[in-house]
């Protein structure tokens, strides 16, 4: 086990330091003590490491990961785990606004809230909330699941494209667009992978599946060139 | 970009600290707005007194002679104490429309910070840092306070146009956003008579908040129709006499971050700003929802 002070050292410090990491190092165990709320806490990861971040961290936390887990034991800022290409991210508390945004791969798991945005254009990643999401979540997502074991807030999936969105709780509203769709047994059998891998108490046939109702301009073969 | 924080203080024994505490934040908030900043302290009302926070870039030789001239000017004994170029002028209550009144006759070029019974607002463009030194913030105690570190976006970086604006007595708002219907707002409110002299966006919300309260709504009432009636993007933050309120936009793209113990409310832009505040390990922290008016008071 590594332990990296942050406060001591440095933030380009840890991040060239996580960075080094080859695909067969041998120090694959990380813990980052005082985050204190920076930005930017283990970015652009490419190895098969495990960081464990211990407190709260600011923007962009994760961003870029490949392979790596990256554990932050308290909240993170907006922009966690932006852009995630593979790998795991955890959240222990809650996540700020577009939480996985743009993510192509991996799974992101928030064990509390995510506020607003979480999952905008998504392409690929899993993203497992064990609390609630704000508004404009899995706005224009193209591909990958969103699991909500809370509620969801205003515009749910709005303009979504393939993404699948399974909530369990209440959906204040649905984006232009989006639909609830049938659970049939393909979606319960894949949800109840994304519940185990997120280490979520819930039961595939308590949730809602909303997809695209494929309606919007983009969809209709007439409008194409 | 800007960056806000704010210290609600519940356990009185905190008080000395609240100067302290609010610089620290505001320094840790100095990369979102490096161009000038801004703190509002309450601290302790004197019984019959009200008071002023004025500025002057002519500080040294204004300053000299301001509280004699407002004195026989008004009628009543008029103190001052100057801090850097600002000072906090006293007077007896229910003279503070007088030496308005005043100070436009004799000092034509001193601004006026902050009116109330208990604020004082210290601002100028500068760093955060250089700011609060300037003006002794960390040595101030107090109640509750606001501070704001700003980046220009929509007017020059000058020192009226740095937060916090003074809406009402004992009545400030900062804010982290931009406002694109102020102009067609700044128009209506001169109509309707009411005070705005800089072409400084969040002026315009300010004064919109002090034209909602003349004409009858309270502060809660006043930001629940900003939502409809201010067009853009904002986290504001308000003091009050005796508390502090916090409203986002419905898109709520703008930070905020809220931590609450046994002993104070905090607000920061960021977590960051927050980190140093005692107990916050503990702390119930979360983030405000959007369009929803929170309000703590003593």
């Amino acid at each position: 086990m590594q332990t990296f002070d942050l406060a001591a050292e440095g933030l380009r410090t840890l991040n060239s330091t996580l960075h080094a990491q080859a695909e067969q190092t041998n120090q694959t165990a990380w813990d980052v003590i005082n985050p204190r709320g920076s930005h930017a806490i283990a970015v652009g990861l490419d190895a098969p490491i495990e960081v464990h971040v211990k407190g709260s961290t600011g923007y962009y936390c994760a961003g870029m990961n490949k392979q790596a887990t990256v554990h932050v034991h308290g909240s993170a800022g907006p922009g966690v785990a932006e852009n995630m290409m593979s790998g795991t991210v955890i959240v222990e508390g809650d996540a700020s606004q577009y939480a996985g945004a743009t993510g192509r791969g991996g799974t992101l798991v928030i064990k509390g809230n995510a506020s607003s945005r979480c999952g905008i254009s998504m392409k690929g990643i899993d993203i497992i909330v064990h609390g609630n999401i704000g508004h404009m979540s899995a706005f224009m997502a193209q591909s990958g699941n969103l699991v909500v074991c809370g509620d969801a807030g205003d515009a749910l999936g709005d303009s979504l494209y393939e993404a699948r969105l399974f909530v369990r709780g209440s959906v204040k509203s649905l984006g232009a667009d989006c639909i609830e769709k049938e659970m049939r047994p393909e979606h319960l059998e894949i949800l109840a992978n994304l519940l185990e891998r997120g280490g979520c108490d819930a039961r595939p046939e308590e949730f809602k599946r909303y997809g695209s109702a494929r309606e919007l301009y983009n969809f209709k073969p007439d409008n194409a060139y | 970009m800007c960056g806000i924080v704010g210290l609600f203080l519940k356990d009185k024994a905190l008080e000395p600290q609240l100067g302290g505490l609010l610089t620290d934040m505001l320094i840790t908030m100095t990369d979102r707005g490096p161009d000038s900043a801004g703190i509002a302290i309450y601290g302790e009302a004197t019984s019959g007194r009200s008071k002023f926070t004025v500025q002057s870039d002519a500080a040294d030789t204004v300053f000299e002679t301001l509280a004699e001239q407002l004195s026989s000017e008004i009628g009543a004994p008029v103190g001052l104490r100057r801090k850097d170029t600002h000072a906090v002028l006293d007077f007896p209550e229910g003279k503070a429309d007088d030496l308005r009144d005043a100070l436009a006759r004799v000092a034509p070029d001193v601004r006026v910070m902050s009116t109330g019974e208990s604020i004082e607002i210290y601002k100028e463009v500068g760093l955060p840092k250089d700011v609060a030194a300037r003006f002794d913030i960390s040595s101030m105690s107090g109640s509750h306070g606001i501070g704001h570190t700003r980046m220009a976006t929509e007017s020059a970086v000058t020192t009226m146009g740095a937060h916090p604006f003074n809406t009402g007595a004992d009545q400030c708002l900062v804010h982290n956003g931009s406002l694109s219907n102020h102009n067609s707002l700044r128009r209506k409110l001169l109509r309707e008579g009411v005070r705005i002299e800089t072409q400084n966006d969040t002026e315009v919300g300010a004064a919109y908040l002090t034209w909602k309260m003349r004409e009858g709504a309270s502060l809660g009432e006043a930001l629940e129709s900003s939502l409809k009636d201010l067009d853009g993007f904002f986290t504001f933050v308000v003091g009050t006499e005796d508390g502090f309120g916090v409203v986002r936009d419905p898109i709520a793209c703008k930070p905020a971050v809220m931590a609450e113990t046994d002993q104070y409310v905090a607000f920061g832009s960021e977590y960051r700003a927050l980190v140093n505040l005692p107990g916050i390990e503990d702390a119930r922290v979360w983030e405000p929802e959007p369009a929803t008016v929170y309000f703590w008071k003593h």
